[in-house]
């Protein structure tokens, strides 16, 4: 590129300063300092009060209580299965949306299915709570058909939680996959199924290959954000949910043990890069151009 | 498969009971929530009593506190209209200014900044909070051991809710902004140079015009974002309660049908706002 | 009155890392002139009228304008007003709005602006077409308003940067006729750039053949025409045939030379040739005669013979491609109006002859060769 007129060195540099100090600002002291505190926080114990000392004794606590691995593992593997629910019922949609339905239609569902994303976590879940408490309207419904005589208490399920988990992830799954899907020339489903392909060797073969950027951005983004929720497991779960962030807010908030919650907080931190990581090694992708998909 | 495939008639019926199922799953935690807003009942559950308008206007005389004589529910809105206004300023200003710099400047150490902008989109909500939370206290305690001054906007309280939302909605601003900035044609900007335009008039008239609906998407998307965040908000969060915290609070406890008043306002709302926007993206200026 | 130049550009040069762009340049422009920078892509044109425009800074040399030195100053404060290859109208501003812009910036009042913007408008013939968005308009029309708005500010010269590049081949034609209309009325020095022969012969009062940074030669469409400097000339300005070869003798002014095929024509000695050198020859199709049979030509004119292997109908300029028996070498001849041949068929034998004064000889340019 030709390059601009002259300008002085100087100016330049107090320019370039400029345009960078408000990126600067925001990403080391919100992001870059905070967190090298929190690491130097979750190395450290109390000896007496304002007395600390550099140890491991934090992450020795984790692994020596069942319950907080077992908390973290449990959190983990529930995470997994809603993103692999949420793939599920997501893809259906996508493919309605990015391949069946035509123009306006297509525009309209999609935008029908963003709608309810915008309003907020806390509403939806609440209409999940008016439907499935023990008074609420399912457990009525299924007494007035006859289903069950008594009403019963649907809340404070492990499937509870899923459900909600699912239903507050699928906007991130289905906008990705809609992105992708609506790449995919029409001409290759053609070609294939010419040359002899049914259904399922059609999707196995040309469909999901196509697809698996947007699948790999949508699980990521899922993922991360299933384990990260408060208000869904805690809400929906109740005083069963043992989700893991329950067990970071209770260490900071409710019994003040800063650094017992600083290692929990790198351990969820650790967990959801790992998977980032992987998700991204597995798909051969770069992260930036994940992230702009999602 | 596909619409100029043979597809039996079974797949046909299967795929439209499909989509039939999911928006009922998608629709009815809201429309149930809606419904019950109106129902003449002390606690938001079947049976319907009959309809009633007193969980919006209702007051002590009745028995019933509506929506808008709780002033505690009407003060967490404020709340949150106030944090939400400043994150979304804070987040399009600096959003706007790390556009230009990753698509106009040249800095040695680019590549590596552009991921870290990137890092807030990828932290868990409560983890950033926890760690701006224990960063400003040990920055409040320094500022009271070193100069015996009091930082109290440094404890946990309003300005902190407001940076630590920013802290990850700045990022998709940027994005955002960015996104439409590297589709700038800047042979714009030498025509307007050439037709006597200083480099502010370029910037003012030209420029920014352009980035316009990227400015108001990504404010609209901010405001949004700010309103309804919990994670963060719930590590950070002093004595004044936005709504979503205050709504938790209550959810926990069993509230009355004045939650579902407020849940059915945040709908319209939030659904103004998103109709509004779809309907600029699709108009042809932009 | 006559004296000083709009444009004059003294030893000016420009390097880009390893790769010369503009190599010492000079010339002047003369006040309300039509002068075309006329060369292949990558010759460097754009990089000249970009530093004439002063967005790009040359190494050495100076531009002056109107008779004022252009060094240190800003493009935004230059008098020249530049049509940019992708027109660049502002797409968030009404024609109108972009029309005035330049006004505004020099801080002109609304009232006036809108005024002026409309009177400019009507004297382009878009008059009421202000209200209008920039992509509501058709190809041609957005040229007018991209003229416009540049010649509002009354520049001294206005830079056009090859602007019918992106338009279709008909409506290209439509505005090279206009574009010579608005520069006679508004009396404006156009410097325009391009890489399309016609346009340039058509448009300009002056032309000026740019190759590797350098001018290969400057004048009138005429001389470029008929007395081209140097074979890159020749070759690039117009359709010419060209004959490879040696010098077999030279007599006074007129060169004998023959191909490598062993075809022997004669032609005119442009610049030093001496007997024994590599020489190449260039003959326009119009210059050429055509006969049934050797008698049917001048008799002073040498006869050659061919076989007919193509035939280009194009109305006008309608041609024929015939193949030199000896040698084998394709060499195309336009067929005259009268129509006098329209019975020729593929695979005839044919005769033709040129007027050696006509047909230019260079010595072969190793740089090019």
């Amino acid at each position: 590129m030709p390059e601009a007129p002259a300008a002085a060195p100087w100016y330049r540099r107090l320019m370039l300063g400029l345009l960078l100090a408000p990126a600067l600002l925001w990403l080391f002291a919100l992001i870059v300092l905070p967190h090298v505190d929190l690491a130097l926080l979750s190395f450290r114990e109390r000896v007496a009060p304002r007395q600390y000392v550099a140890s491991l004794a934090q992450y020795r606590t984790f692994f020596g209580e069942p319950l907080y691995w077992r908390v973290f593992v449990r959190t983990a593997v529930l995470s997994a299965l809603a993103t692999a629910l949420t793939l599920l019922v997501a893809f259906p949609i996508a493919w309605t949306i990015a391949k069946l339905a035509r123009g306006r239609m297509s525009a309209l569902l999609f935008v029908v299915c963003l709608i309810p994303f915008w309003v907020s976590e806390t509403v939806r879940t609440l209409g999940w709570m008016i439907l499935l408490r023990e008074s609420g309207v399912l457990p009525a419904l299924l007494v007035h058909l006859g289903l069950t005589t008594q009403p019963v208490e649907l809340l404070y399920h492990d499937a509870t939680i899923l459900v909600g988990l699912v239903y507050t992830s699928l906007l991130f799954m289905v906008v990705p996959l809609v992105g992708n899907l609506e790449s995919l020339d029409n001409a290759l489903i053609e070609a294939a199924y010419d040359l002899g392909g049914k259904g399922w060797s059609i999707l196995r073969e040309i469909v999901i290959p196509h697809a698996a950027p947007g699948i790999t951005a949508g699980c990521i983004v899922v993922f991360m954000l299933t384990l990260g929720n408060y208000l869904t497991p805690t809400l929906l779960g109740g005083k069963n949910s043992l989700w893991f962030t329950e067990q970071i807010y209770t260490q900071f908030i409710t019994r003040f043990n800063w650094e017992q919650g600083a290692a929990f907080g790198f351990l969820l931190l650790a967990l959801s890069t790992a998977m980032v990581w992987l998700g991204l090694k597995v798909s051969g992708q770069r992260f930036s151009d994940v992230m702009r998909r999602a | 498969m596909i619409p100029t495939l043979p597809r039996p008639a079974w797949l046909r019926a299967a795929t439209a009971l499909y989509v039939a199922a999911f928006l009922m799953f998608l629709f009815l935690p809201l429309a149930v929530v809606a419904v019950f807003a109106f129902n003449d009942a002390p606690y938001p559950a079947p049976p319907w009593h009959g309809f009633t308008l007193d969980w919006f206007l209702g007051n002590e005389a009745a028995g019933r506190i509506g929506l808008f004589r709780d002033s505690e529910l009407l003060g967490s809105i404020w709340t949150s209209s106030i944090v939400a206004l400043w994150v979304t300023g804070l987040s399009v200003a600096v959003g706007t200014a790390n556009a230009f710099a990753m698509e106009r400047a040249q800095f040695p150490g680019k590549g590596a900044l552009s991921m870290l902008m990137l890092t807030p989109l990828v932290i868990p909500g409560v983890i950033l909070g926890i760690s701006i939370l224990a960063f400003a206290s040990r920055l409040a305690e320094l500022c009271s051991d070193l100069f015996a001054v009091e930082a109290d906007f440094l404890r946990p309280g309003l300005p902190l809710v407001v940076l630590g939302q920013f802290s990850y909605i700045a990022a998709i601003a940027t994005l955002t902004i960015s996104a439409r900035l590297k589709r700038f044609d800047r042979t714009l900007e030498d025509a307007a140079l050439n037709l006597g335009a200083s480099r502010p008039a370029v910037l003012w008239t030209i420029t920014l015009p352009y980035l316009r609906p990227a400015l108001i998407g990504s404010a609209a998307i901010a405001f949004l974002m700010s309103f309804e965040n919990f994670n963060t908000t719930l590590m950070l969060v002093g004595a004044d309660s936005p709504l979503t915290i205050m709504m938790y609070g209550r959810m926990r406890e069993g509230a009355t049908p004045v939650l579902n008043a407020v849940s059915l306002f945040l709908m319209v709302a939030s659904a103004v706002i998103a109709l509004t926007l779809i309907r600029r993206g699709r108009s042809p200026e932009s | 009155m006559a004296a000083i130049p709009d444009l004059e550009v003294r030893t000016l040069a420009k390097r880009f890392a390893t790769h010369l762009a503009v190599d010492d340049l000079s010339f002047s422009v003369a006040r309300g002139s039509f002068f075309s920078i006329l060369g292949p892509s990558g010759c460097g044109k754009t990089t000249l009228l970009r530093m004439i425009a002063g967005f790009i800074q040359p190494d050495r040399g100076d531009i002056a304008i109107g008779g004022r030195s252009m060094a240190g100053v800003a493009p935004n404060r230059r008098p020249v007003n530049m049509v940019f290859q992708q027109l660049a109208l502002f797409p968030m501003m009404s024609v109108a709005q972009n029309v005035a812009f330049g006004l505004a910036r020099r801080g002109i009042g609304r009232a006036e602006r809108t005024r002026r913007a409309e009177a400019m408008l009507e004297r382009v013939g878009l008059g009421g077409a202000g209200g209008k968005r920039t992509d509501e308009l058709s190809g041609g029309q957005r040229q007018r308003v991209a003229i416009a708005r540049s010649m509002i500010l009354e520049p001294t010269l206005l830079l056009l940067d090859e602007p019918l590049g992106a338009l279709d081949l008909k409506l290209r034609e439509h505005m090279k006729i206009e574009l010579k209309q608005l520069q006679a009325a508004f009396a404006t020095t156009f410097v325009y750039i391009t890489h399309d022969q016609s346009e340039a012969l058509v448009l300009s009062d002056h032309i000026g053949v740019m190759n590797h940074g350098r001018f290969e030669q400057l004048g009138t469409p005429q001389e470029l025409y008929y007395s081209p400097a140097s074979a890159f000339v020749a070759g690039f300005v117009g359709a010419n045939n060209r004959l490879a070869g040696k010098a077999l003798a030279v007599n006074g002014s007129l060169v004998q030379l023959a191909t490598s095929g062993g075809w022997v024509v004669h032609a005119h000695r442009q610049g030093p040739i001496t007997a024994g050198m590599a020489v190449e020859a260039f003959v326009r199709p119009e210059a050429t005669l055509l006969g049934r049979t050797s008698a049917d030509l001048p008799p002073g004119q040498t006869a050659h013979a061919g076989e007919v292997i193509s035939l280009l109908f194009d109305g006008a300029n309608s041609a024929v491609l015939l193949r030199e028996l000896q040698s084998h070498i394709e060499f195309r001849i336009a067929l005259p109006q009268t129509g006098a041949y329209a019975d020729l068929q593929v695979g005839a034998r044919i005769y033709f002859s040129f007027d050696p004064q006509r047909a230019i000889c260079f010595a072969a340019a190793d740089a090019h060769a």
